[in-house]
């Protein structure tokens, strides 16, 4: 009884510790939501399509890329494969994740895969790294909130879209790349971390310029994946395991 | 149901399809190579690096301030830190400059 009680507390406290780090997310994406709806309903969505894009896609910038050729009249084949192009990126995540939650019931993996996003993988990559375990009430207690509000504020943004004040004196556009800059500089003690950082910038900036968005993601970061495989494992750490 | 149900449809399957795809390819493998296990090490830092490198190409002197802050704050603050303080010289800056 004691032993269940303490073990229900740990449970209940490793939610609330996810909980807390998703509060950084939630604010910083709450812009976003919002503008999503606000845009989809004035691309042609309805209130309840652009709250069902948030729902079952769960990812910004596709939804973003994905509403603008929408509002574009582009074939719905190619919003698909514009959808799919911006979120390839999630592949790598996938399969860094994969290592930390392998020994979750399938459900919980289904879930914990169905909510990974930027942040969810970063943030759930950093306790890793900490040594400590990445368990399935943590990683949910840290991706709930984001996507329940998530969720909620495209709706908000879908039907008062129209009284969104002047985005750009409040820094909506250039909050999230702030956030991330605020997650690549938590690795900073990750062996290869400025190399591997140099190549992906370099890389996903000349992308940028020839190849153009959103390819420049994947292709910045294959060339700062592929760095840290070519160079000889004793740079990368790997094998001194704690 | 409508064009639009569809869209949505269909791009939330080829979403989570890169969402379970990594770890589905990873998983066939019974061992990982050192070189494989350096290279998913190395994934946050790439990928989050190019969601911020290219923004540098048209950042005005507001956004490299908010940058250079919150750099300067990770040496000792946590995330919720960094990103109060790069947000807030942000909003400060672009009521002067734009």
């Amino acid at each position: 009884m004691a032993a269940e009680a303490i073990s229900e507390g740990r449970t209940g406290s490793d939610f609330w510790d996810g909980v807390r780090l998703s509060m950084p997310v939630v604010v910083a994406s709450a812009p976003f939501a919002i503008l999503f709806g606000a845009i989809a309903v004035d691309n042609g969505f309805s209130v309840l399509e652009a709250f069902l894009m948030s729902a079952m896609i769960y990812g910004g910038a596709s939804q973003m890329v994905g509403i603008e050729l929408f509002g574009q009249h582009v074939a719905p084949w190619l919003i698909v494969l514009s959808i799919f192009a911006v979120n390839f990126r999630h592949v790598l995540y996938s399969a860094g994740i994969g290592r930390r939650i392998a020994h979750w019931p399938v459900l919980q993996q289904a879930a914990g895969y169905f909510i990974l996003t930027d942040p969810q993988f970063a943030i759930a990559e950093a306790r890793a790294e900490a040594g400590r375990p990445v368990g399935f009430v943590w990683y949910l207690g840290l991706g709930l909130p984001v996507y329940v509000f998530w969720v909620l504020e495209s709706g908000l943004g879908a039907v008062f879209g129209k009284m969104i004040p002047d985005t750009h004196a409040l820094g909506i556009d250039f909050l999230l790349p702030i956030y991330f800059l605020g997650l690549v500089l938590g690795f900073r003690k990750r062996p290869l971390w400025a190399p591997v950082v140099a190549a992906s910038a370099v890389a996903s900036i000349i992308a940028y310029r020839t190849v153009g968005s959103p390819w420049h993601v994947s292709i910045g970061a294959l060339a700062g994946v592929l760095l840290a495989v070519i160079l000889p494992p004793h740079h990368s750490g790997v094998g001194k395991r704690p | 149901m409508s064009a639009t149900f569809w869209i949505i449809l269909t791009g939330a399957v080829a979403t989570h399809l890169t969402r379970v795809g990594g770890h589905l390819v990873i998983s066939r493998f019974e061992t990982i190579h050192p070189r494989v296990e350096a290279g998913l090490n190395a994934v946050p830092a790439a990928v989050l690096t190019t969601l911020v490198a290219p923004e540098l190409l048209h950042a005005g002197p507001a956004e490299w301030a908010a940058l250079i802050v919150t750099v300067l704050v990770s040496l000792r603050g946590g995330l919720m830190a960094m990103f109060l303080a790069g947000a807030a010289v942000l909003i400060l800056a672009r009521q002067f400059v734009g």
